[in-house]
């Protein structure tokens, strides 16, 4: 049975699923229920200066699939609506309760340092185990000069960082926005302010629909909408990348990393924690199906490390980072092509129909037996996967690589490449 | 009696309840999903009047749900019968490539049924007419090929006359299909969403070669249609077939669809008596089934020939089977037992394939029974095909479904096209029209 304990900025959890700082850990109730189902870890709902926030009524919008499986979740809801007063003491009473659990405090707070040193100091006491530092969330908050206000500030992330560390002895975990150009600013910007870990993605400005009768974006209050913070899983691609520029970038290369995007199962999680991650949070897929979800990512990813020979989380941890490369590092001499397994296909053609349309013509038809025949044709075929993806039958269509017999070649290098700087290499 | 066996009988189908229950919006929506929108897909090219069948099914998906009513009508204007009546488990379904990847089709026929109904209910005519022709074609027999025919003429700007000998039109929609598979009179409802296109006139009780000639609607008309339909009915040719009890099945059924008096052939109704039906087409089936509907204390079925031959396809019988329909093979009726006039069983041979022919073997089965059911195939009717070339015992046709007269048309059951069926009759009445299109511009 693999061991599935992880530290990240020297917080503990045996497991390395926490709950993001969302809806599902605004208060004890939730927290003790999740505990109580597995999770390993909670960042609770982020708190603020009293008087609290006061929220609206319509707060979510989904992106569902034919199935109405969610594909994408947005919320317009703010931070704790409770008094601050009362979030401390529900988490001194969950962490008395829980001391194997990771409990983290997430805060957020206008651009002062007495606000934010002062909410990290009333949060110290109740025997939390790190801070959060919300500096994303990209609706409402950011209007009052907090959240994504702040996260798109380099030099802003990098002043509050620096007041929380210099106020408490606490960790501290930076929430980056993904809302920017460019991740790493912010992310070196924490790292320079003292921060002991960063944690992404937040959510991405989103409208999730528009009602067409009502004319108006969803969630829809009362004939108005407003752009939203959006994840799930169709954000996972997007805080990948994000993850792992951070991973592979000089300057924050081993910053502890908490994953947050999309994150639904055990995989995903397994994928966050391959690009570096030390613990991943969660709070759409939770929101969807409950707690219980965390029994098979614990399961399943145990599991697949026993498979792998994986004992620790460190086995495996960060074992993609090197291999997420520019695309000038990539072989321009590598060649892959499809491969149709006649005996798996049903003859659907939309291998056929998706290559002909859209890509390379480079499947065709032939009459089979009782069936159509879809056959690659190789000299058209630029090993693009698009066949591959959108056929219905797992493992039908598949990539081999071919035999070339040429070395790796780089784009800088590549003789068709104008601005090319160095002579091709020769084989060895 | 009849109350005692049909209580014992699980999912019993009724006369008024569906065979299949419609699709509730959320099973549309899930069972829409599972289409993969093939390319040039197996399922069109499977059903006879091609409905775009991907397209319609991605219609659902969409929420364009009263567009893919409009894809499957504008194909096959009968899409809400043959949505009910299909043998898809022969035609679409069977193509389905779901059934490669887990041998389960997408369930084509309830889809088409949820999009028809759906336009149905909102009393919303998808179709315009084009510019009047000023041409004008008598169109022969109400049943679907001819008022496929019809609909699609008036479609193209003409106007239509049909013709139909019996009271109400629908043809075997009306008299012919289970009524479990034909609730809530919707082969009346139909019928009325077709005509209320415009353009086509419906006359009633009016039968070719006898209160109309050929010669006379030709004269009157810029061209004919013929879809008879196959009103000649098949006898065994064994005594005792004028006994009391003794009865065509297409008149039971036809009676049984329209709640009417049993035929005077059956001598009372199906309730407590116990029927063989003969035969092993749907007909039989749907008679068979229909008689413990409507009562039967018990039902056989017998067959000359066996399972694998017989026109019922598998899922039909495999329905008859559940419902308590006893099915026996490689029998062939002899001659019809009476006592007093009345029928009190059947005597039929057992039958063999000997050398590629079906010989019988000598030995005999006696099954008691007060009534026979005759479901033995029907025929093409003489009466008023003067000058009509025939073949096989059917309406001659060339490739363009025209007859050996000029200007005159033919499809559905009296030409022999494909398979009997609602929806071979409809593409025949489809393309028939289109043919006359161009023989009127011509």
């Amino acid at each position: 049975m693999a061991d599935l304990r992880g530290t990240i900025a020297g917080i503990k959890s045996p497991n390395p699923f926490w709950l993001a700082s969302a809806p599902p850990t605004d208060k004890e109730y939730n927290i003790v229920r999740a505990f109580k189902a597995g999770w390993g870890g909670v960042v609770w709902k982020t708190l603020g200066e009293d008087p609290p926030v006061v929220n609206v009524s319509s707060r979510y919008g989904a992106l569902l699939d034919s199935n109405r499986t969610m594909i994408g979740f947005n919320n317009i809801e703010l931070i704790t609506d409770r008094p601050l007063e009362v979030n401390l003491r529900e988490i001194a009473a969950v962490k008395k309760a829980w001391p194997d659990r990771a409990v983290v405090v997430s805060l957020m707070a206008v651009m002062t340092e007495e606000a934010w040193a002062g909410l990290a100091r009333r949060v110290e006491p109740t025997g939390a185990d790190g801070l959060e530092l919300n500096f994303g969330c990209p609706h409402g908050m950011c209007e009052r000069g907090m959240g994504s206000a702040i996260g798109q500030v380099p030099e802003m992330v990098e002043q509050v960082t620096r007041w929380v560390k210099n106020a408490t002895r606490l960790p501290v975990i930076v929430k980056l926005t993904p809302n920017i150009t460019n991740v790493l600013w912010s992310a070196e910007a924490a790292k320079r302010g003292g921060a002991d870990a960063v944690s992404l993605i937040n959510t991405i400005n989103s409208i999730a629909s528009v009602d067409l009768d009502a004319m108006a974006p969803t969630p829809t209050v009362g004939g108005k909408g407003t752009h939203g913070g959006y994840c799930g899983p169709a954000v996972k691609p997007i805080a990948l990348n994000m993850v792992a520029e951070i991973a592979r970038n000089p300057d924050t290369r081993g910053l502890p990393i908490s994953g947050i995007g999309g994150i639904g199962t055990w995989r995903d999680a397994a994928e966050f924690l391959a690009l570096g991650c030390g613990s991943v949070q969660v709070c759409t897929a939770a929101m969807t199906y409950g707690f219980r979800i965390v029994e098979d990512m614990i399961d399943g990813l145990s599991a697949w490390m026993d498979e792998k020979g994986y004992r620790t989380l460190a086995d495996f941890q960060g074992r993609a980072v090197p291999n997420v490369v520019n695309w000038n590092d990539l072989n321009m001499n590598f060649v892959t092509k499809a491969r149709i397994d006649k005996d798996l296909c049903i003859d659907c053609g939309r291998c056929h129909i998706a290559c002909e349309d859209t890509s390379h013509q480079a499947i065709r038809i032939l009459p089979g037996d009782g069936k159509r025949l879809f056959e690659v044709v190789d000299e058209e075929c630029v090993g693009c996967n698009l066949c591959a993806h959108v056929c219905p039958v797992p493992d039908c269509i598949t990539m081999h690589e071919q035999e070339t017999g040429r070395p790796y070649l780089t784009w800088p290098e590549h003789p068709q490449n104008p601005a090319r700087v160095q002579p091709p290499k020769a084989a060895e | 009696m009849s109350g005692v066996n049909g209580a014992a009988r699980s999912n019993q189908l009724s006369l008024d309840r569906d065979l299949v229950s419609p699709f509730t919006a959320l099973q549309a929506m899930a069972e829409s999903s599972r289409c993969l929108y093939c390319y040039e897909a197996a399922c069109v090219t499977a059903c006879p009047t091609a409905i775009d069948i991907p397209g319609f099914i991605r219609k659902i998906g969409t929420g364009n749900v009263k567009g893919a009513a409009r894809t499957i009508l504008d194909a096959n204007i009968m899409g809400g019968t043959c949505a009910r009546a299909c043998p898809t488990e022969v035609l679409c379904e069977q193509a389905c490539v779901r059934n490669k990847a887990e041998a389960e089709p997408v369930l084509i026929g309830r889809l088409q049924r949820y999009a028809t109904d759906v336009l149905f209910k909102a009393g919303v005519q998808p179709f315009t007419r084009q510019a009047p022709t000023g041409k004008h074609v008598a169109v022969v027999g109400g049943g679907p090929a001819g008022l496929a025919c019809a609909h699609r003429l008036a479609l193209l700007g003409h106007e239509v006359t049909v013709f139909e000998a019996r009271t109400k039109a629908g043809g075997l929609n009306e008299y012919g299909l289970a009524a479990y598979k034909m609730v809530d009179d919707f082969a009346q409802r139909e019928v009325d969403f077709i005509l209320s296109l415009g353009g086509i006139t419906v006359k009633t009780g009016v039968a070719l070669g006898r209160d109309v000639t050929l010669a006379q609607l030709r004269q009157d008309h810029d061209a004919v249609f013929l879809g008879l339909g196959l009103a000649g009915i098949n006898t065994l040719g064994v005594a005792g077939e004028d006994l009391a009890g003794v009865a065509d099945a297409v008149d039971v059924i036809a009676a049984l669809r329209q709640r009417a008096a049993p035929p005077v052939a059956l001598a009372g109704p199906l309730a407590g008596r116990r029927v063989v039906v003969i035969g092993g087409g749907n007909t039989a089936v749907d008679a068979a089934i229909q008689s413990l509907c409507a009562g039967a204390a018990e039902v056989t079925m017998a067959y000359r020939r066996g399972t694998a031959e017989m026109g019922a396809t598998g899922h039909e019988q495999d329905l008859a089977r559940t419902q308590g329909v006893v099915l026996r093979t490689w029998l062939a009726p002899r001659e019809i037992l009476g006592t007093g006039g009345a029928v009190s069983g059947i005597v039929l041979e057992r039958m063999a394939m000997d050398a590629g022919r079906l010989v019988g073997t000598g030995e005999t089965v006696t099954i008691p029974c007060d009534v026979v059911l005759k479901a033995v195939g029907q025929k093409l009717a003489p009466g008023g095909l003067d000058g009509l070339a025939l073949a096989g015992g059917r309406i001659q046709v060339d490739e363009t479904l025209a007859t050996s007269l000029a200007g005159v048309y033919a499809g559905g059951d009296c030409i022999k096209s494909g398979e009997d069926l609602t929806v071979q009759s409809v593409a025949d009445g489809k393309a028939a029209a289109f043919a006359i299109d161009v023989y009127l511009k011509a």
